[in-house]
Parts: structure tokens; C-alpha cells; sequence
């Protein structure tokens, strides 16, 4: 292995060559430092960068596999979006707001990884509170798409998805609420799955929207997928709302062909809008899934997808309202100075939050306010069932769906920020997987005038095992995730 | 839907968050253009259909009411922007 492009390596390529001593966590960690070193001031996807820590933990599990650990995620780097709790290291959810709130715990998550192993080299840099489809909206500063660092990196997970790509993680934790694994995987050419509502901890992830925000693993390939969800997947009594199910070894889904597959392919996800060069490489996609042995239905229809807009941004900023709330500037966080209480409350408030949250708040407050709450969110809420049903219905004939993940590649910094409307369209492929609750994957796809093309993959609840299938096999039919940003 | 400045004012009054004029101003544009394309929900036909509020149904999830170890009260505190003898400092609620 050259030693200069240790960052380039895969989960499993790192642990094969860890296992047989060939190089040490130290040693990898110390790559992975030095080229956030070297990238990092011009793609901006870390908020904190934890070198000193991070070396500590590479050198405990240079110990632990001394002696005889073979777990597959001992002594790799990873990065945590920053809206994960860590202990000890700021948890900032890129908002003024929690710049300095430093957790005194770690969500399930990290502490499952911890577990296993994990090198923490950092937390990653997102839209403020996941509100954004661009990393934009962070209070601190944007991350650039390594594929071109005049192009935003999709959102909200920007920094998770922008690091994996530019070799400054091996992988990385991000949340998807509607969209926000998917769409910045799908920007940057990387691998990212929302998994089922349920199957993966909440606990310490900071509140977005409770009913729809999932944690998910963001890797350079399918396999990695696997053997991140293998660790972070699981009941957790802290979160009411995981799942008490078993977890399979999701390794043992990845088979390299789709004999006896169905799979449906939904035209309403091919929208006005959408560009030709996204359009024919979903195409393609399809056509080598049919290659590899699946049966294609390309005419089916979801007609409830047109509602899955104002039904998400309906539904998403009333529950942000309420998990918001809790920023009254006396716990912990950000506080404003004020004549009274309430004065302080509202300043602190009103020049804690951004702009873009601010827009959600009130949102989410006018939905849920007198005379609106059954015109929009009871309304929001009984469309939700019937969109839920369209897809039980849909999977009782197909195994899989397929779409792409986003209409667009990546648009350039500054396109859509004027206008909020614009910006909520680019999640239009992403949002209805969230209102359903239902697992969903993005895998590279192929490439238009030079930037990543993300093929979206989904399935009934609990179907992580099947969407893990057919991205394996596609993968292995295509070389689209072995090729690198220039950077 | 046409908000109005009031409309705007009221709301970010009920959320307790101070708005600029300019926000005021921005947000009532930007949100009477949100809500107009909301409208479309109005068509959807969604007699005796029951409200989603979670995808997984979920009832009254309890635990064994067992005691354990909680945090300890300096590790809350560290945060907190005012303390006073172990508490967090708050203006009066009362005047």
C-alpha cells in the first residue's frame, strides 16, 4: 500500500491490512490527520478536528489488536456529524447556539462505536440544527463539494458526506430527517443509507424532528454500509422509539446478483425539472440492474409523491418548534442579556438561531397555532397515512423501488439561498422516504459533465438486507465508487 | 394565504423569538409563498382516514422503575450560562 494514499482506503481494505500488522492506527490516523491538514481549509468539513484524541484512541487500538481484536471498525477514522453528542468534545449543531455546549454524555451511537473501536478524528460540519439541503445554512461557514469546491456538498449532512469523499474519513455518522444522508451522499459520489425509523438509536442526537429523524452510516462502498450498521443498529432502552428487533449480520446480504429480484422503478420520481444528464444515468443504472438478473417494472406510480412536500414542511417545522423550544438560554447554550425573562428569552432566541431555522420556527409555530392546527397539521398528518399506505401497497409487489436521489448534481454555492422554496425542491426524491419511515440507500451512480450521480434504492420497513443486496451487486457490476475527487 | 406583518409578529410572539424589521418583512414574503404552495393538500380526499404522528406505532413505552446513577449535578451545571449555589441563575418570573 502507498503510503500517501492511506486516506484513500475503504473500512475493509484498512482492517485487513490493520489485522495482518502491515499498518498501524497510528500510522493511518496520522494520514488521515495530515490530509485534513492538507484539504481541509478548502473543503470545510470539519467544525472540530480532535488530532490529540484521536491519536490516543489509534494507539489503544493498536493495543487492542495487538491483542487479538479483530473487530472490523478497531483503530479506523471516523468523523461525527455535530449534531451527535460526544463527551467532552463540543457538540455544536453548527448554530451559534450550542458553539460552546460541550455534552456531558455520548449519544448511543458514539458510544457503540467507541465500543468497537472507532478513532473519532472529528465532528462534521452541517446545516444549523440539519435544516438545509446545502450546508449553507451553517452558522460558521459552508463545506465545498470536493468535486468542485464551488459547489455546495448537498446537505444537511455536508461535512459527514465531504470528508468521506476527500479522504479526510475512512467513514462517517450523519442524520437524515428528509433527506440529509441521501442527497449530500449522492453529491459527493459516496455511499449513504437512512435506515428504517427505529433501527438505530436516537438517543443524543439533538432533536430535529422526532418522527422522522433516522441516523445513518455515510462509507466509500456498500461493504462498508454493512459493517457500520452491524454496529450502530440495535434496540436502545434510552430511545422509546427504537425498535426491539434483532440485528442480522447485514455482511451476509452482500450477494452479487439480483436473480428472482423485483424492483419498480416509480415515474413520479422523474420530475419537471429533473436534468438529462441525471435522467440518463439512472437509466443506465436500471439496465444493469436488469443485467445482473432483476426483473424491472418501469411504469409504476406514486401519486401521493406530489404531496410529500408541503406534508414534510409541514410536519418537520411543527416538530421543530417544539424540540427548539428548549433554547431558552438558561441550561446551556448561547444567552442574551435582557430587562426581564422574557426579554432575555427572546433575544437570546432571536440572535441565537439563523435565519434558516428561524424561517422553520415560525413555520412550524404558525401550523400548529389556533386556527391552523387541523387545515394544516392534521391535514399534513392524514396525508402522511396515505403516502405511508401507497408504499405498503407497492411493496407487497416489488422487493425494491428505485429513483434517483436528487433531480440535480450538485448546484453551485449561492444558486438557490434567495429563494427557501427552490431549495426545499432539491429533497423531492428524499422526503417521502422519511414521512413513511421506510429505509432507503443512495449509491454512486455515474457522473454528469464531471459531478456524482447518486441512484436511490428503497424498501418496505425492516428491508435494509435487500437494499444492501441490489447496491452490492450494482456496485460490483461498476467502477463509479472507486473513482476520486481531484483535490 | 396573504400573511401579514401582524400575522408575522403574532407567531414570533407565541415562539418567543425576537425578529428584526427586516425579518419581519422577509419572512412574511418567503412564508405566504410556502403556505400558497401548501394548498395543494386541500384537494386530497382524506375522509375517515387517520392522522401518521409516527411511523412505528408506539404506546405509553415504560420501563421497570428501578433506581440508578444519574448525573452528577456539576457535569449538568458546566453549561449553564448562570449558577448560583448549585442552581441555574434565572431573572425573576414574577415582577
Amino acid at each position: 500500500m502507498d503510503a500517501n494514499r492511506l486516506y484513500d482506503l475503504t473500512i475493509s481494505q484498512a482492517h485487513k491490512l490493520l489485522k495482518e500488522r502491515r499498518i498501524s492506527s497510528v500510522e493511518l490516523t496520522g494520514a488521515i490527520l495530515e490530509r485534513i491538514e492538507q484539504v481541509d481549509d478548502n473543503v470545510h468539513s470539519f467544525v472540530t478536528v480532535t488530532g490529540d484524541s484521536a491519536l490516543r484512541r489509534a494507539e489503544e487500538a493498536d493495543a487492542r489488536i495487538k491483542e487479538g481484536d479483530t473487530s472490523p471498525l478497531t483503530g479506523i477514522p471516523a468523523l461525527i456529524k455535530d449534531n451527535m453528542c460526544t463527551r467532552g468534545t463540543r457538540t455544536t449543531c453548527s448554530s451559534r447556539m450550542l458553539e460552546k455546549f460541550i455534552p456531558p454524555y455520548n449519544a448511543t451511537v458514539v458510544e457503540r462505536l467507541n465500543q468497537a473501536g472507532m478513532v473519532m478524528v472529528g465532528k462534521g460540519n452541517m446545516d444549523e440544527f440539519a435544516m438545509g439541503s446545502s450546508n449553507e445554512h451553517s452558522a460558521f461557514f459552508p463545506t465545498r463539494n470536493p468535486w468542485d469546491l464551488e459547489r455546495v456538498p448537498g446537505g444537511s449532512s455536508g461535512g459527514p458526506a465531504a470528508s468521506v469523499a476527500a479522504g479526510e474519513a475512512i467513514y462517517s455518522l450523519g442524520s437524515d430527517t428528509g433527506g440529509s444522508i441521501r442527497q449530500p451522499a449522492s453529491f459527493c459520489g459516496i455511499v449513504g443509507m437512512k435506515p428504517t425509523y427505529g433501527r438505530v438509536s436516537r438517543f443524543g442526537l439533538v432533536a430535529f424532528a422526532s418522527s422522522l429523524d433516522q441516523i445513518g452510516p455515510m462509507t466509500k462502498d456498500v461493504t462498508d454500509c454493512a459493517l457500520v450498521l452491524n454496529t450502530i443498529a440495535g434496540h436502545d432502552p434510552r430511545d422509546s422509539t427504537s425498535v426491539n428487533r434483532p440485528v442480522p449480520d447485514y455482511t451476509s446480504s452482500l450477494i452479487p446478483d439480483l436473480k428472482g429480484m423485483k424492483l419498480g422503478v416509480p415515474r413520479e420520481y422523474f420530475v419537471e425539472g429533473m436534468e438529462s444528464g441525471v435522467r440518463a444515468a439512472i437509466e443506465a443504472a436500471i439496465s444493469t440492474l436488469e443485467r445482473l438478473g432483476a426483473s424491472v417494472d418501469r411504469d409504476v406510480s406514486l401519486p401521493g409523491t406530489k404531496y410529500a412536500l408541503p406534508v414534510y414542511y409541514i410536519i418537520a417545522p411543527s416538530e421543530a418548534m417544539a424540540n427548539l423550544a428548549r433554547y431558552d438560554g438558561v441550561k446551556y447554550g448561547y444567552s442574551h442579556d435582557g430587562d426581564s425573562m422574557w426579554d432575555a428569552m427572546e433575544k437570546t432566541r432571536g440572535s441565537g438561531f439563523g435565519p434558516e431555522v428561524k424561517r422553520r420556527i415560525i413555520l412550524g409555530t404558525y401550523a400548529l397555532s389556533a386556527g391552523y392546527y387541523d387545515a394544516y397539521y392534521v391535514k399534513a398528518q392524514k396525508v402522511r397515512t396515505l403516502i405511508r399506505r401507497e408504499f405498503d401497497e407497492a411493496f407487497r409487489r416489488y422487493d425494491a423501488l428505485i429513483t434517483p436521489t436528487s433531480p440535480t448534481v450538485p448546484f453551485k454555492i449561492g444558486e438557490k439561498t434567495g429563494d427557501p422554496l427552490k431549495m426545499y425542491l432539491s429533497d423531492i426524491c428524499t422526503l417521502p422516504v422519511n414521512i413513511a419511515g421506510i429505509p432507503g440507500i443512495s449509491v454512486p451512480a455515474g457522473f454528469c459533465d464531471g459531478l456524482p450521480v447518486g441512484m436511490q434504492i428503497l424498501g418496505k420497513p425492516f428491508s435494509e438486507e435487500t437494499l444492501l443486496r441490489v447496491a452490492y451487486a450494482y456496485e460490483q457490476a461498476t467502477d463509479w465508487h472507486k473513482h476520486k475527487p481531484k483535490i | 394565504m396573504k400573511l401579514s406583518r401582524e400575522d408575522v409578529l403574532h407567531i414570533s410572539a407565541l415562539c418567543r423569538m425576537n425578529l428584526s424589521d427586516d425579518e419581519v418583512e422577509r419572512f412574511r414574503g418567503q412564508l405566504s409563498n410556502i403556505l400558497d404552495n401548501f394548498e395543494i393538500l386541500q384537494q386530497v380526499d382524506t375522509t375517515n382516514v387517520p392522522p401518521t404522528a409516527s411511523p412505528i406505532p408506539l404506546s405509553n413505552v415504560t420501563r421497570d422503575d428501578e433506581a440508578s446513577p444519574s448525573y452528577r449535578q456539576g457535569d449538568i451545571l458546566a453549561n449553564a450560562p448562570r449558577q448560583e449555589d448549585g442552581q441555574f441563575r434565572v431573572k425573576a418570573v414574577l415582577e
